[in-house]
């Protein structure tokens, strides 16, 4: 039987408040999102994969559990077996088998020998999620990533939150 | 566009462009080593940067986790499941660790903001 999807700001919220916890901030974007027509077509396109799920690459530094804006750059042709996780919030036992569940770069490498999409950036980007601070997402994170995105002339931004 | 498996988080923060599945949480881009679902679910997202005509649209994706959705009621308890938090790094394993240490990757190891390469430590908490 179909149910509705899982109301994650509602349980959450109670569930902080039976364990006494202060209530999350979360955030509400009421202005209209920023938009940017497509350029060009899928298939003639430089997707950058973005992605939330704390990836990183053997012998890259593994991300902290607090409040961790920083950012990891993964070339787009590594090895799967090069790839780890390191996240505080979310049940990484597929991420660990499999991480193309968190992190589709072989998906996205796989369309880009179809022919559907142009090609991919020369990196994928990645960071731990459950950062608490909105600001410091925005100060710090965001415009990071948004730098390296210019700098490999992505076309087109993938992400994938967990 | 944003992936989400997370359909009320993701219209809070109100992105130009989603897609959202109806996966447990850890399983945004599909199942492990289901290659062909995998394929399916990045064909269906990645179409949707053609057809989201108005800002703030969220894609429906047709797939189902299981015909059984009891894994919707699993994460509903009074628990706290997250792991404490901490500022020294969590690596996946002892070896992970080793590998960083030696630094052979220390120009791919770049981390934008708030690291600093000396000390091997957040420069900020």
């Amino acid at each position: 039987m179909s149910e509705p999807p899982v109301e994650y700001i509602k349980s959450i919220t109670r569930q902080y408040s039976k364990l006494g916890y202060k209530p999350y901030g979360w955030v509400y974007n009421t202005d209209a999102p920023p938009w940017q027509p497509l350029r060009k077509p899928l298939a003639q396109s430089r997707v950058a994969l973005i992605a939330s799920g704390g990836i990183y690459r053997r012998g890259q530094v593994a991300f902290h559990t607090r409040d961790d804006t920083s950012l990891r750059l993964i070339p787009t042709d590594v090895r799967m077996d090069e790839l780890r996780t390191a996240h505080f919030a979310y049940d990484q036992t597929d991420a660990r088998k499999d991480p193309n569940v968190v992190f589709p770069i072989d998906t996205l490498r796989g369309l880009v020998q179809e022919g559907f999409i142009g090609g991919l950036t020369e990196h994928a980007f990645t960071f731990m999620g459950g950062i608490y601070s909105s600001r410091r997402v925005a100060e710090e994170l965001a415009p990071a990533i948004a730098a390296r995105l210019k700098d490999e002339h992505a076309d087109l931004a993938l992400l994938v939150p967990v | 566009m944003t992936m989400s498996s997370a359909l009320d988080i993701t219209r809070a923060g109100n992105p130009p462009r989603s897609v959202f599945i109806d996966f447990p949480l850890g399983h945004t881009a599909g199942k492990p080593f289901d290659r062909p679902l995998q394929r399916e679910i990045m064909i269906e997202t990645l179409s949707a940067f053609e057809t989201i005509q108005t800002p703030g649209s969220i894609k429906i994706l047709p797939f189902e986790w299981s015909a059984d959705h009891s894994w919707k009621h699993a994460g509903a308890g009074e628990s706290d499941n997250r792991t404490e938090r901490s500022a020294e790094p969590q690596y996946q394993t002892e070896d992970d660790k080793t590998a960083a240490s030696e630094g052979k990757l220390a120009e791919e190891c770049i981390v934008c903001s708030n690291w600093s390469a000396d000390s091997a430590r957040p420069s900020t908490v």
